[in-house]
C-alpha cells in the first residue's frame, strides 16, 4: 500500500485514532470501520461506539515474507483478535514471541505505528494487539 | 435461456514469459480458440483480467484486445472479481449466448504478472483483500490462507502433511501437462522443507507467480452442433456464482467456504445435478488448504473430510475423482485473470477424450470452481458431453 494519501488517512482517523465503530440501533451488530448498510439486517440507522481493547486471539500466522511496506518487521504474528464484544478484526501482536503465540492468548488493543511512507513521509498508526 | 456449448479451446505454455506481452499472449490464446472452433468471427469479447492496470498500466481490455485481434468493432469488455475474474468472464459470455444477445462469443483470460518486482506483484494481488481492514495492518494473501489452514487444523485436525499432499498430487498431475509451468515432482518432505511464507504455509504451498492467458469459444447449442466437426460437444449445463463478507475475520465460520457452497448449489440445480454426478473438477488451489476446503464446499466429502482426500489417492488421477488433472493452480501456474477460463479448457478437453496421458476415462460429467480473494466470490461452472 504505497503511497499513503493524507486525505484517505484522515478519512480513516476514527478507526484508526479512536477505535470508533458503528452499532446498529435495531439488531445491535457492530461494525468496523462505520458503513451505512448493516451486513446482518441491511438496516440503516447506527449509533457511534468504542471497540473494547480487551480480547483474545481467534487464530494467526507468523508471516515470515511480508510485503515491502512490513519488510523490517518480519517475521510478525497477523491474527483475527475477537475482541470482548464479540467483534472480530484483523491487526497484528506486537511484543510477543510467535513462538508463544497461540489461539485463545488474552490481548489488549494498544496505539502504535503500523507502516511509515518512507523518512519524512506520513505515519499511518493503528491498533496493534500485545499479550495481557 | 438457450442451451450454450464450448465449441472451441486455446492456451499455451504458462510461466515466466519475459518476451511476450499481455497482449501477444491474450492474441495467441485468442487464436487457438477461433482456429480450434473454425470460426473467424465472434459477436462478443470477454475478457477476465484482474489488475491489468497494477501490472502492466494497461485497462481498457476489452477494445485493446478487440483491436489486437483484427476485430475492432465487435463488442468486447473486461470483466474483474480477482481470481475469479476468468470464471466471471464465462458467466458473462454465457449470459450474452443464453439471453440471444449473442450466437458466438470469444470468452478469455489473461494476466500478465511479471513485468513488475515480486513486491509489486505482492501488492497488487493484496488488493482482492480487504484494503481497510487486512491489507492495511500488513496481511498477504498467503498470511490470510495461512489463517484459515490454522482454523482448519484446530477445527478438523488437519496436518501440514496433510496440505503437502495436495500439492504433490497437483505437481505430479501437471508433469504430465505440457502447458503447466512447473512441470516438476515434489514430495511431501520437500514442501515442508520448503521456506516458509506465512505459517503454516510454506512456498511450496502456494500457487507461483504466472503470465498466461486462455481463451474459449462458446456458442449456442444449435449453432454449435454445426460446427462440432464429429468431436463430442460439451455444453454448460450449470452457472452458479456467490459472494461471501469480504473480509476474512467478519465470516463466523473461517475454515468453510460459504460462496462456493452457495455458486455450487446454484449450479447443481440449474444441471440438475448433484455432487455425486460428477466425474472430474478443476478446482482454484491458489494455496494447498484452498484445495481441502473447496472439496468440502462442493458436497465432494463432508466438512472435515476434504484433508484426507489426496492422501487417500480419491483426487489423483485413477482415483474416484480426479481433481484438478492440469495440475491445478500450484503447478500449472496462476495467471489471475486466466485461471478460471483455463479450468474449462482442461475439462473440455477431458470430456472430449483428448487429454492424452492424463485423460480420465469414461469422464461426461466435470465441474469448474474459480474463486476471488479469500473466497469472498466465486463462481462454478458444470459442463457436460451433450447427448
Amino acid at each position: 500500500m504505497s503511497g499513503l494519501n493524507p486525505a484517505r488517512r484522515a478519512r480513516e482517523f476514527p478507526v484508526r485514532y479512536r477505535l470508533e465503530a458503528a452499532r446498529r440501533r435495531g439488531c445491535g451488530h457492530v461494525v468496523v470501520p462505520a458503513r451505512l448498510v448493516c451486513p446482518a439486517c441491511r438496516g440503516r440507522a447506527w449509533e457511534t461506539v468504542t471497540l473494547p481493547a480487551e480480547g483474545k486471539v481467534e487464530t494467526f500466522t507468523v508471516i515470515h515474507v511480508g510485503p515491502a511496506e512490513f519488510r523490517e518487521d518480519t517475521p510478525y504474528v497477523l491474527a483475527v483478535v475477537e475482541l470482548a464484544d464479540g467483534t472480530r478484526i484483523t491487526t497484528q501482536l506486537a511484543d510477543v514471541d510467535p513462538a508463544a503465540v497461540g489461539a485463545g492468548m488474552p490481548v489488549r488493543l494498544e496505539f502504535r505505528r503500523i507502516t511509515a511512507d518512507g523518512e519524512a513521509g506520513v505515519i499511518a498508526y493503528g491498533h496493534k494487539a500485545v499479550p495481557v | 435461456m438457450r442451451e450454450v456449448a464450448i465449441i472451441g479451446v486455446g492456451i499455451h505454455p504458462w510461466g515466466e514469459l519475459w518476451g511476450d506481452s499481455l497482449r501477444t499472449i491474450w492474441t495467441r490464446a485468442a487464436l487457438a480458440a477461433l482456429d480450434d472452433a473454425g470460426v473467424d468471427r465472434v459477436d462478443a469479447i470477454t475478457v477476465g483480467c484482474m489488475s491489468g492496470g497494477m501490472f502492466v498500466g494497461q485497462e481498457h481490455l476489452g477494445a485493446l484486445l478487440a483491436d489486437e485481434l483484427g476485430m475492432a468493432g465487435t463488442a468486447a469488455m473486461r470483466v474483474e472479481s480477482a481470481c475469479a475474474s476468468g470464471g466471471m468472464a464465462l458467466r458473462a459470455g454465457f449470459a450474452e449466448v443464453a439471453a440471444g444477445l449473442a450466437d458466438i462469443v470469444l470468452v478469455t483470460g489473461v494476466e500478465k504478472m511479471t513485468d513488475v518486482s515480486g513486491d509489486e506483484a505482492t501488492a497488487a494481488l493484496a488488493t482482492a483483500a480487504d484494503a481497510e481492514t487486512e491489507v492495511f495492518y500488513g496481511a498477504t494473501f498467503p498470511g490470510l490462507y495461512a489463517m484459515m489452514a490454522r482454523s482448519h487444523m484446530a477445527k478438523y485436525g488437519t496436518t501440514a502433511e496433510q496440505l503437502a499432499a495436495v500439492a504433490v498430487k497437483n505437481h505430479t498431475h501437471g508433469m504430465l501437462n505440457p502447458n503447466a509451468q512447473y512441470r516438476r515432482r515434489v514430495t511431501v518432505d520437500e514442501v515442508l522443507g520448503s521456506t516458509m511464507v506465512a505459517a503454516p504455509l510454506h512456498i511450496l504451498d502456494c500457487s507461483p507467480i504466472t503470465d498466461g492467458a486462455a481463451a474459449v469459444v462458446i456458442a449456442e447449442i444449435s449453432v454449435a452442433r454445426r460446427l462440432a466437426k464429429g468431436r463430442p460437444l460439451v455444453k454448460i449445463s450449470g452457472v452458479g456464482s456467490a459472494t461471501d463478507r469480504m473480509a476474512l475475520h467478519s465470516r463466523a465460520d473461517m475454515a468453510a467456504l460459504p460462496s462456493t457452497t452457495l455458486a455450487a448449489e446454484r449450479a447443481y440445480a440449474m444441471a440438475q445435478r448433484k455432487p455425486a454426478d460428477v466425474h472430474l473438477a478443476e478446482v482454484h488451489d491458489c494455496f494447498t488448504i484452498a484445495e481441502i476446503m473447496v472439496l468440502e464446499a462442493l458436497g465432494f466429502c463432508r466438512p472435515g473430510e476434504g484433508a484426507a482426500q489426496a492422501p487417500s489417492g480419491r483426487t489423483a488421477l485413477g482415483g474416484e475423482r480426479p481433481v484438478n488433472t492440469s495440475g491445478g493452480l500450484k503447478s500449472k501456474g496462476h495467471p489471475v485473470g486466466a485461471t478460471g477460463v483455463a479450468q474449462v479448457i482442461e475439462i473440455v478437453t477431458q470430456l472430449r477424450g483428448e487429454a492424452g496421458e492424463r485423460q480420465v476415462k469414461g469422464a461426461r460429467v466435470g465441474l469448474t470452481q474459480n474463486m476471488g480473494g479469500t473466497g469472498a466470490s466465486s463462481v462454478v461452472h458444470i459442463l457436460e458431453v451433450a447427448s
